[in-house]
């Protein structure tokens, strides 16, 4: 099958990472296609994870916070204004090889056909996916008690019990923004301390509303047609005991998106992407990694924007040592 | 909001809902909510190649808890199609729009 187009560079996923590497690549006048997902109400759309926060109070530049979607319409509006052509659609395969060319195929927003558009070079920037629990009608219950975006649903939980699971710096943000709503907020986490950043844990143990269960793990989603309750397990000494939640808000942590990569890239035994020499070249020559999708260690906003950069930049030098000589 | 998504409020609810000839697809969403914001404009383009047959409206979850507790709405985005002022399909999370339309397209004539 012919390509529908052909083009200098795709941009896969349009958090920090993508709309960074889409600005420094239209300004290298390359005309990125950035591929920036679909809505969906988990980390997993276009602008990324800072679209399911409110204060962002850690990217540099802004002294008195700025809201993670505002920002990120900052960073779309300027990837355009230099000429990325950016498509709200999501990447349902790719077919990569050494040197390029390199196939992706996308499905058209509006009609659903599959589109083909085949790029010399690639940057990968899909991110990463919140996890859940993994219980049995955890599905079901999303949106009836269950909860992936704090955000959007905390409203909803006004005078509530509810529960918070995980231990890092989004599930501590998540509990501490949620007592703006409950009554009170539990931390279950399956560790006995936390391993959020310290202002956020200092911030979370003044608060009064919010409580903690140590070295427990959420076993079962209590309720009929809602949630009524969360189970618990100690992982220390076994015993079992039950919360008496109404809502709950998972934010145990995140896996790469990285299903469509899986037979075409280097993957680590976590599925993140691997790069190499300090770069953000992968395994196949001609396509680049950046943000969280190739990052297990720092996972922050300015990090993925920084490697996006990079990514960007790694583009432009790999394609003027392959462009065919002139003449 | 564009003309093609009407707002309904605690008090004109029941009255839009009761009296429309053709499906009402409703949107709980509100100003806060990122995901909303996300299919505002697909929204606007299902109203727009549907019109005739299918109505688009939005509630805003902030100024009408009634019809908030009334469809016990939890979760924002949450789309409900009401047919002959019935509820037929629930659809909860940001979604995009072949996926929205596939969830309903059975509902329209």
């Amino acid at each position: 099958m012919e390509a529908d187009h052909s083009i200098e560079v795709v941009v896969i996923g349009s958090g920090p990472a993508g709309l960074t590497a889409a600005l420094y690549t239209a300004r290298a006048n390359l005309s990125p296609l950035v591929l920036e997902g679909e809505p969906s109400s988990t980390s997993d759309q276009p602008g990324g994870q800072l679209m399911l926060t409110t204060e962002v109070e850690n990217f540099p530049g802004f002294p008195d916070g700025v809201l993670g979607p505002v920002l990120m319409g900052q960073m779309r509006a300027q990837a355009e204004r230099f000429g990325a052509n950016l498509v709200g659609a999501k990447a349902t395969r790719v077919k990569l090889q050494d040197g390029g060319p390199h196939t992706v195929w996308y499905r058209d927003p509006s009609t659903g056909d599959e589109i083909q558009v085949e790029a010399k070079a690639v940057i990968v920037a899909m991110g990463a996916r919140s996890l859940l629990l993994d219980l049995p009608r955890e599905r079901e219950l999303i949106g009836h008690g269950l909860s992936t975006c704090a955000t959007c649903d905390g409203f909803f939980f006004r005078g509530h019990n509810i529960a918070v699971v995980g231990g890092g710096d989004s599930a501590v943000e998540e509990a501490t923004f949620l007592t703006k709503f409950a009554e009170s907020v539990t931390l279950v986490h399956r560790r006995s301390e936390l391993r959020a950043s310290k202002i956020m844990q200092q911030r979370a143990f003044a608060n009064p509303k919010i409580h903690f269960a140590w070295d427990s793990v959420a076993t079962a989603l209590l309720g009929e047609g809602k949630v009524e309750g969360l189970k618990l397990a100690n992982v220390k000494d076994g015993t079992e005991s039950i919360l008496p939640v109404t809502g709950v808000f998972v934010a145990i942590g995140h896996a790469p998106n990285t299903d469509i990569l899986r037979d075409e890239v280097r993957l680590d035994t976590d599925g993140y992407v691997v790069t190499h020499d300090g770069t953000t070249a992968t395994s196949v020559d001609g396509v680049f990694a950046a943000g969280d999708i190739a990052d297990r260690r720092y996972r922050q906003a300015v990090t993925a924007a920084g490697s996006g950069c990079a990514a960007a930049i790694d583009v432009e030098r790999w394609l003027e040592s392959h462009q065919p000589l002139a003449g | 909001m564009s003309e093609l998504t009407k707002a309904l409020t605690d008090s004109t609810f029941d009255e839009e809902i009761g009296s429309a000839e053709e499906p009402v697809l409703v949107d709980f969403w509100a100003e806060w909510c990122g995901p909303c914001k996300l299919i505002e404009p697909v929204l606007e383009e299902i109203a727009e190649e549907n019109k005739g047959r299918l109505r688009v409206s939005k509630v805003n979850v902030d100024d009408n808890l009634d019809i908030v507790r009334r469809f016990d709405v939890m979760s924002i985005p949450t789309l409900i199609l009401f047919k002959d002022g019935e509820p037929r399909v629930r659809l909860v999370g940001a979604k995009g729009k072949a996926q929205l339309l596939q969830e309903i397209g059975r509902h329209l004539s």
